[in-house]
């Protein structure tokens, strides 16, 4: 049995509340969702909190609506809820392909959308779903609340622009009728982190690419997306041939690193398939009508 | 062929005799009742923890256990220093070396084990490890096996007194020059380099002990993850000069063993020399990341193999070099004649005219240990081996790997058959067991499937330059044939640290008829509860229900050597089948008493005596167990009660095999492999429990897939060893395994006395190198001939492009 360091414990029964515990306990206090990530690193002593503030009863903050023009998923949303939602489904195909990738039913059963998107990981599927698809994060502090873009959420691999005391609450996806989306990713087993992942939405006008997103997880790319490619692509037709070139130039703009998943050349090469595949697989559902 | 028609059935519904029963052990376990190690706890018990190195190789300069011992929970803080003066810092391994059992002068791997600390709960004592400072001066590691044995490598062991290099043993088997002669004059010969390597056996319960050393008695108590009880126990009595009479070790409930559970580890003995420190009980048990970097790991041998054929395909020769990294300390187990364990095998199940082989024992900075994980004595290297070899001599042929093998398998007419390297194959009729297998898996449908998507792969613009164009997959076709020696072993030949390999049992029929069975063997998951309930049912006609089977208490059973190696079947399941039929013949004496006839008058119907021709006058069994227990007049010489004790020395290994047929599914765009198919048809004798021996293969395979596709201990250059969670030790998971397609021959034993032949590692040894021959058969059109497993994606899109990686450093 792996035991972490000693810590103390809060569980808050409210946002107001967890944002007070954190203020007033510093840079020491972590909230903690679903787990998932903070627990193995304090099991392993890499992470060594002195207090945790417990978010399991903000049950609140659990859901999956349609609000106007977005759709809001709040933080402390499971994996699982996630995969479940019709909603998503009728909207976004690409949380389904995602969330049955992503690690194994224990953990979906858990692991949540605030934690997945606050631990930063540089493999973290959602991060890359959420980049893909131009969302927005919200937090909340005792000073009030922000909204961040998701692509202006991180500052390097494990860090985020969140306040020692602020809470992510909510995740924001824009709507976007009639586009089609994707997830493709390559890993060394079911249930094991991406070896390099892709995932993407494109709005079709005309047999043209009128609008699309690229993210990109496990492989060293800024914000977990891809700009560049998301340039070339938009207004060219909806091709094999574009798809090619936004996937060569999604390839050309990540900087992954060789390590047991495999060497930079392979993963960049995996970039490159997987931008193809994905982007071929939501144009046909935009074509089929949307999703 | 069926061995179970007429078995009859009991009043609880279970065969009495061979045949499928649930087992009898399932109910505890499925129930959350088992006794696992961790759920035991003793009054006053307190917890040890240990403290690691963070270095591959350093000198320890100084260690500073004050802090810790400040700490309010904790008891005692022991240190190699400690442990000099017990005489107990250095322990023998398994392979006449020496371990450290706390690093004294230099650590020599990362995770070694450096302090131990005893507090009254499990969290005190590990964070007090955090308290204790110890200063390292790093020495430059052996990270590279092959590299050891260069001028100015760093010396590991200068422990050993005028050690200068990291050379452990050579050791060859077969006849060097024969071989040589037949490779002079062969048409074809084809080298292979091929690496097996380092996996873990991984168990679901990792090692532990708890030590209870009673100061008034002196008894010693451990209760132990082990499979070898009775080995642990002459161990401790060897290394720490206890009497033996007051050594009982009890091995509770296992969680899996698959060779880690074999030796002694540090630990252990730490938990008693805190117990005997303290006055208390002592509970250590290691946590995943110890398991996975510091106890016996399995394989890692570099191998060279070359193979000599005729060019119409007859396979004349094999010669292989191998380089064996055995970590930091020689710690293997296995027969202390066998330093490369029963690699003897690598000849395989062909008909060779000469084979020879030598292997070099090296030590690196790295967890001692070696043979675990269905560990079969290094079998499992020499099949992969051998059937990584054949495929690569049917590439180089052009010749179907089917084809090659039919035409250089050993025939029935053959047996017993005396290999190259001199053991004897007991029983085979392997042609027979390939068509089987071939059948099952409709291989000629299936090379023409791989044939048209091969085309479609072309026609869509596949190519060795791009490979992944146009979105086809490739399937790939593996076969594997393997002979494994099982059943370690006869006397003559085989002990452990002077400890002979033959395995006591005995078997008492109480009044009512009900029997004990008691065993030296320790079941981890094998089922042993009711295979060997079922030995006696079918010896003696006593319901597999009414025997219950005895195991894991030194004090409570007769001595042996334990469970690995897969020789629970053919030695202790032997011991119990004579056991059996001695209790039998004594039975037909009493029986003889009782009916007032002579013995030779009675014959036996399964759970009876009964007078020839009077099938009238007859008794029980069970009446009999009575009869021996009550007044009867026995006749003179004959004691009363029906109980009877063996010790089995078995006359010869036992050689099961098997024809492993593999299909995977390969996206060369990716480089990801999906097994799609597997075919296995075990040849082990008679089946004593089919669906245990089922179980045993499905896991094994499971096994094989991980091995093959996703297992590695890696290791940095540095010697950081990478592979120590299992986010980064990968394990298969039914995602990963097709729905087996099981098939059997039968072929027995002829020296077993139930024919039987041990199937527990079968498929471990079987399928690996199945499942590679697939993958390479899939890469085919990019000309590869060989990529060391484990095939992960990344592997086979570099092998694709002609640069695969070794897989024991990561760089
Ligand atoms: C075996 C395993 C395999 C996995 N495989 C994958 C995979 O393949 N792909 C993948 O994407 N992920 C994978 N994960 C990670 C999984 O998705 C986690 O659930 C997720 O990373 C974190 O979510 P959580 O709710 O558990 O966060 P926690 O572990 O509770 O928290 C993570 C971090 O976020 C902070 N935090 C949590 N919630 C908030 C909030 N509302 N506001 C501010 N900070 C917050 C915490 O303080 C902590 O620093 C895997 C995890 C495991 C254990």
């Amino acid at each position: 049995m792996q035991v972490p360091a000693p810590f103390e414990y809060d569980r808050a029964s409210s946002v107001e509340e967890a944002v007070a515990l954190l203020e007033r306990h510093g840079a020491e206090a972590r909230p903690i969702a679903g787990g998932h990530s903070l627990l193995p690193m304090m099991k392993l002593r890499l992470a060594r909190p002195e207090r945790l503030v417990d978010l399991n009863d903000l049950t609140d903050l659990s859901y999956v609506r349609a609000e106007g023009e977005w759709i809001a998923l709040g933080a402390m949303t499971r994996h699982a809820e996630l995969a479940a939602s019709d909603l998503l489904a009728r909207h976004y195909k690409v949380f389904q392909d995602a969330e049955r990738v992503i690690a194994d039913p224990v953990v979906r059963n858990r692991g949540t959308v605030g934690g997945s998107l606050c631990q930063g990981d540089p493999a973290e599927d959602l991060c890359a779903v959420v980049a893909a698809l131009g969302g927005q994060v919200v937090l909340r502090s005792s000073g009030g609340g922000r909204v961040v873009a998701a692509r202006d959420f991180y500052l390097g691999p494990y860090e985020t622009v969140v306040a020692p005391a602020e809470l992510v609450t909510e995740v924001r996806i824009p709507i976007r009728p009639g586009s089609g989306s994707a997830y493709e990713k390559v890993e060394r087993r079911p249930g094991d982190w991406a070896i390099a992942a892709v995932g993407c939405f494109v709005t079709l006008a005309e047999g043209s690419v009128a609008d699309c997103g690229i993210g990109l997880a496990a492989v060293g790319a800024n914000g977990y997306c891809a700009p560049q490619a998301e340039a070339q692509l938009r207004g060219q037709p909806a091709t094999e041939e574009s798809f090619r070139s936004a996937a060569e130039a999604a390839a050309a703009s990540c900087r992954p690193q060789s390590d047991q998943r495999g060497p930079a050349d392979y993963k960049r090469d995996l970039v490159r398939e997987l931008t193809q595949r994905a982007l071929r697989r939501a144009a046909a559902r935009a074509m089929a009508g949307g999703a | 062929m069926s061995t179970t028609a007429e078995v009859p059935v009991s009043p609880a519904g279970n065969p009495i005799g061979f045949g499928r029963m649930l087992r009898k052990e399932d109910q505890r376990f499925l129930r959350g009742q088992g006794n696992y190690l961790d759920d035991i706890k003793l009054p006053g018990m307190l917890h040890g923890a240990i403290l690691r190195s963070p270095y591959a190789h350093a000198r320890i300069v100084s260690i500073d256990t004050a802090a810790a011992e400040a700490h309010p929970k904790v008891k005692a803080v022991i240190t190699g220093k400690m442990l000099e003066g017990l005489k107990l810092a250095w322990m023998p391994t398994l392979s006449q070396d020496v371990q450290a059992v706390l690093a004294t002068d230099k650590v020599r791997f990362q995770g070694q084990e450096v302090a131990f600390v005893v507090a009254e709960d499990r969290y005190s004592a590990r964070d007090a490890l955090e308290l204790i400072q110890v200063e390292y001066d790093p020495l430059p590691p052996v990270v590279d096996a092959r590299r050891a044995l260069e001028d100015g490598a760093p010396v590991i062991r200068d422990d050993i007194e005028g050690k200068r290099d990291n050379h452990i043993f050579d050791w060859e088997a077969g006849d060097r020059e024969a071989t040589d002669r037949v490779f002079a004059g062969a048409d074809v010969v084809v080298a292979q380099d091929m690496l097996y390597p380092r996996v873990h056996p991984a168990p679901m319960e990792t090692c532990g002990s708890i030590a209870h050393m009673d100061r008034v008695t002196g008894q010693l108590t451990a209760w132990s993850t082990t499979q070898a009880p009775h080995a642990h126990r002459t161990l401790y009595a060897l290394v720490a000069g206890l009497p033996e009479h007051k050594v009982r070790i009890i091995s509770p409930d296992i969680g899996g063993g698959f060779g880690n559970k074999v030796g002694i580890y540090p630990g252990y003995v730490l938990a008693v020399v805190g117990s005997i420190v303290t006055g208390r009980p002592v509970k250590w048990v290691e946590d995943r990341s110890e398991n996975l970097t510091s106890t016996s790991f399995a394989r890692d041998y570099h191998m060279h193999g070359e193979i000599a054929a005729s060019r119409d395909g007859k396979i004349r020769g094999l010669r292989v070099k191998v380089l064996a990294d055995h970590g930091a300390f020689n710690g293997t187990a296995q027969p202390t004649k066998f330093p490369a364990g029963f690699f003897h095998i690598f000849p395989g199940s062909y008909d060779l005219e000469a084979a020879h082989c030598q292997v070099t024992g090296v030590y690196t900075n790295k967890a001692p240990g070696g043979v675990a994980y269905a560990c079969s004595f290094r079998v499992t290297e020499a099949v992969y081996l051998v059937e990584r070899m054949v495929d690569v001599l049917a590439d180089e042929l052009g010749m179907d790997p089917a084809e090659l093998r039919r035409r250089n398998l050993l025939r029935p007419e053959q047996f017993p058959y005396t290999n190259k390297t001199g053991w004897v194959y007991d029983s085979g009729n392997y042609g027979h067991t390939l068509e089987v297998a071939l059948e099952k898996a409709g291989y000629s449908e299936l090379r023409r499937q791989q044939e048209e998507g091969r085309a479609r792969w072309r026609a869509a613009g596949g190519s060795p330059e791009k490979p992944g164009a146009g979105g086809q997959h490739l399937m790939g076709i593996g076969i594997s044939f393997f002979t494994e020696g099982v059943g370690a072993g006869p006397k003559k030949h085989m002990d452990i640290l002077g400890l002979g390999m033959a395995d006591g049992c005995e078997l008492r029929v109480h009044p009512t008829g009900k029997a004990q069975l008691r065993l030296s063997v320790q079941t981890q998951g094998q089922g042993h509860e009711t295979t060997f309930a079922q030995i006696v049912a079918h010896e003696l006609g006593i319901p597999p229900e009414d025997v219950e089977v005895i195991h894991g208490d030194t004090d409570n059973t007769p001595f042996g050597l334990g469970t690995y190696g897969s020789r629970s079947t053919p030695v202790s399941g032997a011991a119990a089948a004579v056991v059996s039929r001695r209790v039998k013949d004594k039975a037909r004496i009493i029986a003889a008493a009782a009916l007032e006839c002579s013995p030779d008058d009675l014959e036996w119907e399964l759970g009876r005596w009964q007078v020839k021709g009077d099938p009238d006058k007859v008794k029980t069994i069970q009446e009999i167990a009575m009869l021996a227990h009550g007044t009867l007049e026995l006749p003179e010489g004959v004691e009363g009660h029906l109980d009877a004790s063996v010790v089995y020395d078995p006359p010869n290994l036992t050689y099961p095999y098997g024809a492993y047929i593999c299909v995977v599914d390969l996206d060369p765009a990716t480089g990801r492999v999906q097994v799609e198919r597997f075919i296995a048809v075990d040849d082990c004798g008679p089946r004593i429990n089919p669906m245990i021996v089922e179980g045993q293969v499905h896991g094994g395979l499971a096994d094989g897939v991980g091995m093959a596709l996703m297992e590695a201990i890696q290791f940095d250059s540095s010697g950081n060893c990478v592979s120590g969670s299992l986010m980064e030790y990968l394990l298969p998971t039914s995602l990963d395994c097709p729905s087996w397609e099981l098939g059997e021959t039968v072929t027995p034993s002829p020296h077993h006395p139930l024919g039987a032949k041990g199937v527990g590692e079968s498929a471990t040894v079987g399928s690996p190198p199945a499942v590679v021959n697939a993958v390479i058969d899939a890469l085919e059109p990019f000309g590869v001939r060989h990529a060391d497993m484990p095939l992960t994606p990344a592997q086979v899109w570099l092998a694709i492009r002609g640069r695969p990686l070794r897989t024991d450093i990561v760089e």
